[in-house]
């Protein structure tokens, strides 16, 4: 059995100390929104906040993150920086399939808790996660929104 | 009846119909119009059925004056679910925001691709069933006033509407949509319905929010992947590392069954399978099992050979003499080429690339006791899929559920692919272990598995005059296209999908002669995002300006001479143009002190017009693409925000195959099965893109894939003249 800390909430899970925080969070705990996309920390459509930094949970071992503060996609309309970026999400309409998005609104409230006023560089820096769909343009309008850079052409 | 799965209730995106049915059973959730289930699904009803006609197949109308819609069309980031409800919400007068949109199940209703079929592909989905999904609309309209006329006690004429509601003026009257629609079930259906003059729109063309967006920025929209069944185990499989073989041995199989979690090991058709009790558990022990691998006997679908090179190849395809067989000609090619004061000759490349959406492909079985069979799993065409999954299971249509969520990502990943695709596998397992069974593909398999857009060899020749214009081409393109690649087998006529993108093209040239030779394709092929154009309007618009640098002409000025006369695409080259600040080839010196270039093409995919200009310089060793500038002339549009991100998106996936993507074999075998081999566009490479819509008048087109082909040879064209010689292969390689 291992102890979590997940969204504020202590957690149990009998897995593995060696088990991806992925899985766990997906199979274990049932909270989808957390994707799979290809279990490399490649794609970062798996990134989960720890302690307020961003982590690919898909190479994080679950024993890793005992006894440390895990926050999903799924706390971040209650989550005072989470909920700016979301609605900055909703305002700037960035989804297209979705699939990366989850992890995507991760790394902008990672990087705008650590940073309230990124540069543009900073929001490069930090925006690495894939999108198919190509809502990159999308992405960087709406973490900038929330920073409070002024809108480009 | 239980809810099949753990959808949240509230999920304004994914109510799943089932799940629709048990809330409309315990009557919780809809009181207005019901969905015709058992006439849908009974035999002989699509006989008799018109798509698209009868209103409760489509719409419910709830208590609350919220709409559910049960849409023909998958919905996977294109914005079709956002677009149909703007359509049918513009005629019934009803906010599309306030629509909740899901993907029906199989039935006569849904095939309205032009009446008679039902894909979401080809970018057909909005012009092939636009004035069907208006008609809708208006007729569910008339059947809430006719309603509100019995309730109210006037006569119908005296009603109006306003969004939401019936209104009778005279007396001050109202009731919602929502109190109607049960006594509104009951009226005919009237055989005609006026429809809105298109200047009184109030949602059509305008840019409307999309309705899946908040669900998708919070992690509650669910895909495939999500799915989750009581009893429900979970399954991994290692394929075969080339198509074809078969599983010999499995030398650890005791071990592997040992591990933790393993429920069972499988022996499948080229590929073994563990099925665990988690997800993780299958995962590490079917990549655990040591198999040893049979080679192919018998008649096999597409053997991989174990000699196969992708770089071998594609010189076999450029070498070889074969013929040609010619799908587009007019004009004297002989005539062309006897006269020409110079004359230009070619070969050009293009390379096979994933769909790499980002869901790695799933599905979900189970068998239910009373014989019938629910599956759930990411699809483009699920009347399809059900008479393939009925002839895998035995079953007749009629005791199969399909389930078709949101795709996360699909770019033609989801049609039916033998051997590509998990469901057979999943369908397989179920029925083996007694138990539902979600099966993933991890992206390793899916890259081995995937099917891939074609590869080609083009020949060129094209014949100029004493003034340098261009008056006759030759294409022969070596290839082997998707459609007959698919079915494996080719028709009588030629594969359009091999050759779209040379033929089609609308400039005027006097003479042409567009030709397949072709070459079967050792790998599995697929549609791939805007199909044959995705590299064919490469090859032709890259070629034209190697015309136009031979005779001396500027792309620009040569492109909007071969239009003379064409006022459509005279107008949309020019809009893109003046998009950009004005023509300027280059080379010249940014303010930041970089060398750039830049470059045009046009292209003519799937209904729709585009030209395209890109803006590029070579920064340490790589080609950075600074602007895109495109305009796209769909004839007429339904939501210009949506529009808009389509092409950033086409812009994106252009990019990203003309300046990175490549599958590559050796020696039969896949040399990247991730994203660390097979890199895609990151976000330091996305560009700014620029976009304006222009809107001819013509017959409506499509949206989705329309915005690419233009794309990667604008920018090829840009880095061919920054460095002053053409290339001529994707992905761009040799310009540094």
């Amino acid at each position: 059995m291992i102890e979590l800390t997940i969204n504020g909430q202590k957690r149990r899970v009998d897995a593995e100390s060696d088990t991806p925080l992925l899985w766990v969070l997906r199979d274990d705990l049932g909270m989808t929104g957390t994707k799979y996309g290809c279990g490399v920390a490649q794609c970062g459509a798996c990134s989960v906040l720890v302690d307020g930094s961003v982590m690919r949970s898909c190479v994080t071992p679950v024993e890793a993150v005992a006894g440390r503060k895990v926050t999903t996609i799924e706390a971040m309309e209650k989550d005072a920086v989470g909920a700016k970026v979301v609605e900055a999400w909703v305002k700037h309409q960035v989804p297209q399939c979705g699939y990366c998005q989850s992890g995507q609104v991760m790394a902008a409230t990672s990087l705008l808790k650590q940073n309230a006023k990124p540069t543009d560089a900073d929001v490069e820096a930090a925006m690495v996660n894939l999108c198919r769909c190509g809502t990159y343009n999308a992405i960087k309008a709406a973490v900038r929104d929330v920073a409070g850079l002024e809108a480009k052409a | 009846m239980n809810l099949p799965f753990q959808t949240p209730v509230n999920d304004p995106v994914n109510v799943s119909r089932r799940g629709f049915i048990a809330g409309a059973g315990v009557g919780a959730l809809v009181l207005g119009f019901g969905v015709p289930m058992g006439a849908a699904r009974a035999q002989g009803a699509a006989a008799k059925v018109v798509p698209g006609t009868r209103v409760p197949a489509f719409l419910a109308i709830r208590p609350d004056n919220t709409i559910l819609f049960q849409s023909p069309f998958a919905e996977g980031g294109q914005g079709v679910w956002t677009a149909m409800a703007q359509i049918v919400g513009e005629e019934l007068d009803a906010d599309p925001a306030s629509f909740t949109v899901e993907n029906a199940p199989p039935g006569p209703d849904y095939q309205v691709v032009f009446g008679q079929m039902r894909i979401t592909g080809g970018s057909f989905s909005v012009r092939s069933s636009y004035a069907t999904m208006r008609k809708l609309g208006a007729t569910a309209r008339a059947m809430l006033v006719q309603a509100a006329a019995q309730k109210m006690g006037v006569p119908a004429g005296e009603l109006t509407t306003q969004p939401g509601r019936v209104i009778h003026k005279a007396s001050g009257k109202a009731m919602t949509y929502g109190e109607l629609a049960p006594a509104a079930l009951d009226m005919p259906a009237p055989a005609n319905v006026a429809l809105k003059d298109p200047k009184d729109f109030r949602w059509i063309g305008k840019r409307q929010a999309r309705l899946d967006v908040r669900a998708k920025s919070t992690g509650k929209a669910q895909f495939s992947i999500d799915m989750k069944v009581d009893g429900m185990l979970h399954a991994a499989v290692q394929h075969a590392p080339r198509l074809g073989q078969t599983v010999g041995k499995i030398r650890n199989e005791a071990e592997v069954k040992a591990m933790k979690g393993v429920h069972s090991v499988h022996v499948l058709p080229g590929a073994v399978a563990v099925v665990a009790e988690r997800f993780w558990h299958a995962r590490r022990a079917v990549e655990a099992a040591q198999v040893d691998w049979a080679e192919a006997t018998g008649e096999t679908y597409r053997p991989m050979p174990a000699d196969f090179s992708t770089e071998a190849f594609a010189q076999y395809l450029a070498n070889y003499q074969g013929k040609e067989e010619v799908a587009e000609t007019a004009g004297d090619m002989a005539a062309g080429f006897a006269g020409a004061a110079s004359t230009v000759s070619a070969t050009y490349h293009s390379q096979f690339v994933n769909h790499a959406q980002l869901e790695p492909p799933s599905a979900l079985a189970r068998y239910n006791a009373d014989g019938t069979l629910d599956m759930w799993f990411p699809n483009q065409a699920p009347e399809m899929f059900l008479a393939e999954i009925a002839k895998a299971s035995g079953l007749a249509p009629d005791k199969i559920h399909i389930h078709s969520p949101l795709l996360g990502g699909f770019f033609g990943r989801h049609f039916i692919y033998p051997h590509g695709t998990p469901w057979p596998q999943a369908l397989e397992l179920a029925k083996r272990v007694g138990r539902p069974v979600k099966l993933i593909w991890t992206r390793e398999e899916e890259f081995l598995r995937d099917p891939l857009r074609p590869m080609a060899a083009v020949r060129f020749r094209g014949a100029l005059d004493a003034k340098g214009m261009p008056i006759a081409i030759e294409a022969i393109s070596v290839t082997e296209g998707p459609t007959e690649g698919i079915a494996d087998k080719r028709a009588a006529k030629l594969d359009d999908a091999a050759l779209e993108g040379l033929t089609g093209k609308k400039y005027a040239l006097p003479a042409k002669r567009i030709a397949q030779v072709f070459v079967k394709s050792p790998t599995t092929l697929a549609y791939w995002r805007s199909v044959g154009n995705s590299m064919n309007d490469f090859f032709y618009e890259t070629f034209l300006d190697e015309m136009a640098d031979k005779g001396g002409q500027d792309p620009y000025a040569l492109r909007l001479k071969l239009l003379e006369g064409n006022v459509r695409l005279t107008n949309l080259i020019k809009a893109a143009v003046d998009l950009s600040g004005g023509w300027k080839a280059g080379p010249f010196t940014a303010p930041d002190g970089s060398k750039r270039a830049r470059g045009i093409a046009m292209a003519s995919p799937f209904g729709t017009e585009t030209a395209a200009i890109a803006e590029v310089s070579i920064a340490d060793g790589q080609i950075k693409v600074h602007d895109v500038w495109q305009a796209i002339d769909p004839g007429s549009i339904v939501n210009p925000a949506i529009i808009e991100a389509q092409v950033n998106s086409a812009v994106a996936l252009g990019l990203s195959e003309v300046l990175i993507e490549e599958a590559v074999y050796k020696d039969g075998l896949r040399a990247a099965r991730n994203f660390d081999g097979y890199p895609i566009l990151t976000p330091d490479r996305m560009p700014r893109v620029h976009v304006r819509i222009v809107e001819s008048g013509a017959p409506m087109g499509g949206i989705g894939e329309p915005g690419l082909p233009a794309v990667p040879p604008a920018v090829a064209n840009a880095v061919s003249r920054l460095v002053g010689k053409r290339l001529r292969k994707m992905p761009l390689a040799g310009f540094a």
